[in-house]
């Protein structure tokens, strides 16, 4: 890794990494990648994050699905970890709690192969600092 | 396969669900079904929505309608109106009282934004063990701001005109804590990280450093040149195993990208951080024992003065701050102290992060502005009492706290606002207590946890502590009196007023508070020989509710002592003398035929 050796670098380098977030999230073809974020604080651990986002790796591979699966920290939903957030191309993200084997198993066939909600999201009730 | 082209979210909480939502759900399902939108249109059931209040929720989805109150009869409007037509149906929508007018969509809800994520920004958005996406977050900028746009002095001048205060539990203000640390001169200054979070309960700093390490180690750069210390050192206990794994990550992630080391920038400055394990005392979350602790001495607290300021860590002024308060900084200053303080009460700025725990629906973690009441927490954000049970009282600030009761659920909660009412904001802990708790109790469980804490080097903490708990034994026993009752507030007082820590001087809160908020509770124990909440064992019996018995032997069969006798399909009976009170018969029970007296 190259060390960062000004502010002007540090700039530089946020607005490329962005520019690949962006690139990832906000896909023009509709075929564009699925983002996937497991919640892997203690609490979402505890409750079986790290099976669930084995099997998500796992499955979506088997079944040709182009998602990237990465891990984040505490959503603040303890009452139903383990909690899974996806982001389907060009849609808001979705959070779904109390992700078991088979609603993880739900979550691919019905939500990201058809759009298909499933019982019991979790509706955001927060607000970010780049709105305020 | 069709593709939906709405989706219908019902609220599927408690709230909601007492207010008739079921069937709501049932009524819109069959009316999705019989206007054969079964393919185009998804009815389901979600999560709280957290607006009880104006409960059932249904919300439109792309549209982003938000109706509320929604009866079981208005589904077929719904359908009708909307999924067929495509026209809100305008009388069920959100009518603003304060703005007057209907708001059509959930994202223009003041109720939207009872929360705001500052110090949990990055929390649940980016992967912690991958420093570019903080950086693809606006990570380590407002350390580049800092290091190379500002002097020391205009960065403790930002952070102190923010109001930004130690999120810790004391409520110091953060940038006058820096001022005092700088303008102490020495060969060597350090700047601590106080990870140690003790409070029962709460989990908010191991989740921030589980969630973003790198905003942590940000702000502590910052703080070391606002003091002008190069070295740092983050105190964190070692039962935090997976937070100090991350943190390991992202202090060698930013080496590696020479964020932390020499030269930071280029702006000449030179700052590392070092971890530092504890054993997970309470007591050294208190800023000295913790330096000692970290020295290599017993966790034990000194008396302030001297200040770590003056003299701290390795006999040098020292700045300790807590981890949510750290997590806080870099946001201030890419965002400015008028943003920040902007947000909160007059005297408490920004957010607090709670941990809400108990008998409450969303048990989680929040972050809400200073300012929002009780109420707008528990029963909104927190989704209210689990099974629908009466609220009765919360305790904040965990050991050092109190409880809080329906009287003050409209207190708006900031630090001024909660030790006028007894009880304090701590580190941000909130346990929900239902009318199923026994105040007596709490309190004992508070002192049990504070006698096995106390690190034993004043009397008053030492001594006081275990004496209160002895006497709280006693009450739950049922052996007290009056009497006893004073001598409990007498020695609580004193623990008070003459223990050497912040340990010693708000243990005896919890004690104090709930014979102030429920002094009948006390009373019954000491007086009538009796729990009102049915929990103190030894003031509590089982007994047979000789109409609802039917004999089936449940209870016989599964009591651990064999207590219970009785013959198939006769009335059973309960040998008080041998009854260990282990409650097994009362769960077992299928006819309510137990019954706690």
């Amino acid at each position: 890794m190259t060390k960062i050796k000004s502010l002007a670098d540090l700039k530089k380098m946020k607005s490329e990494l962005q520019s690949q977030v962006a690139l990832r999230e906000k896909s023009e073809t509709p075929e564009g990648r699925v983002l996937i974020r497991v919640g892997m604080g203690t609490s979402g651990i505890a409750s079986g994050a790290k099976q669930i986002m084995e099997f998500l790796i796992d499955e979506l591979e088997k079944r040709n699905i182009d998602a990237i699966v990465s891990q984040t920290g505490d959503m603040g939903y303890s009452y139903a970890e383990p909690t899974v957030e996806v982001t389907l191309p060009k849609q808001e993200p979705i959070v779904f709690g109390d992700v078991d084997q088979k609603k993880a198993d739900d979550i691919i066939e019905k939500y990201i192969k058809n759009g298909e909600l499933l019982d019991g999201i979790i509706p955001a009730n927060y607000e970010t600092i780049d709105k305020k | 396969m069709a593709k939906y082209k709405m989706h219908m979210l019902v609220c599927g909480g408690t709230g909601c669900h007492a207010s008739e939502g079921q069937m709501l759900f049932e009524n819109l399902k069959k009316e999705v079904q019989d206007n054969n939108l079964e393919n185009d249109v998804q009815v389901i059931a979600t999560g709280c929505f957290g607006f009880c209040e104006k409960g059932p929720i249904v919300k439109v989805i792309p549209d982003n309608t938000f109706y509320v109150s929604v009866e079981p009869k208005d589904a077929k409007e719904i359908v009708a109106e909307h999924a067929l037509k495509g026209r809100a149906v305008k009388r069920l929508l959100y009518f603003d009282p304060v703005r007057k007018e209907q708001i059509p969509d959930s994202k223009h809800m003041g109720f939207y934004k009872k929360q705001l994520r500052i110090a949990l920004r990055n929390c649940g958005m980016i992967d912690p063990e991958n420093i570019n996406e903080y950086l693809a977050a606006d990570g380590y900028e407002a350390m580049g701001k800092v290091l190379l746009e500002m002097t020391p002095e205009e960065a403790i001048k930002e952070v102190m005109d923010s109001g930004l205060r130690g999120r810790g539990g004391g409520g110091f203000p953060t940038g006058l804590k820096w001022q005092i640390a700088s303008k102490n001169h020495a060969d060597q200054k350090y700047v601590v990280c106080n990870a140690d979070e003790g409070d029962p309960g709460a989990f908010m700093d191991r989740s921030i450093l589980e969630g973003d390490p790198h905003t942590v180690l940000e702000a502590m750069v910052i703080n070391g040149y606002a003091i002008g210390a190069t070295k740092g050192l983050i105190y964190i206990r070692a039962e935090y195993p997976l937070a100090i794994h991350r943190l390991k990550i992202a202090i060698d992630q930013a080496r590696e990208y020479g964020l932390l080391g020499t030269d930071i920038l280029g702006s000449g400055f030179d700052f590392d951080v070092e971890i530092r394990y504890g054993a997970g005392a309470f007591v050294c979350g208190e800023e000295t024992a913790l330096i000692h602790s970290m020295e290599g001495e017993r966790g034990e607290p000194t008396f302030k003065p001297p200040f770590p300021a003056q003299s701290g860590y390795l006999g040098k002024p020292t700045n300790v701050n807590n981890v949510e308060t750290y997590a806080n900084i870099p946001v201030i200053i890419t965002k400015g102290a008028k943003w920040f303080s902007s947000i909160g009460t007059e005297k408490s700025k920004g957010t607090k992060v709670f941990a809400l725990a108990g008998k409450i629906n969303n048990v989680g973690l929040i972050e809400v502005p200073m300012g929002i009441t009780l109420r707008e927490v528990i029963f909104e954000i927190g989704g209210g009492i689990q099974g629908g049970k009466k609220f009765k009282a919360v305790q904040t600030g965990g050991p050092s706290g109190g409880c809080l009761t329906e009287k003050h659920l409209d207190t708006p909660i900031d630090f001024d606002n909660l030790l006028s009412v007894g009880s304090m904001m701590g580190s941000g802990g909130m346990i929900v207590m239902d009318e199923d708790d026994c105040m007596v109790a709490v309190a004992k469980f508070y002192l049990e946890f504070t006698v096995e804490e106390s690190c034993g080097k004043c009397s008053p903490c030492r001594i006081g502590n275990k004496r209160l708990h002895e006497q709280l034994d006693i009450i739950s026993k049922g052996n007290a009196t009056e009497k006893d009752l004073d001598n409990l507030r007498n020695l609580s007082n004193v623990i008070k007023d003459t223990s050497l820590c912040g340990l010693g001087q708000t243990s005896p809160n919890p004690v104090l508070s709930t014979m102030d908020n429920f002094w009948d509770e006390y009373l019954a124990h000491v007086n009538e020989k009796r729990c009102p909440s049915g929990v103190c064992k030894d003031l509590i019996r089982y007994e047979v509710i000789a109409e609802n018995c039917v004999g089936c032997t449940a209870c016989a069969r599964n009591c651990p002592v064999n207590c219970i006798s009785g013959e198939r399909k006769q009335l059973h009976v309960i040998d008080q003398a041998l009854c260990i009170k282990c409650n097994a018969c009362l769960e077992k029970c299928k006819f309510n035929a137990i019954a706690v007296i």
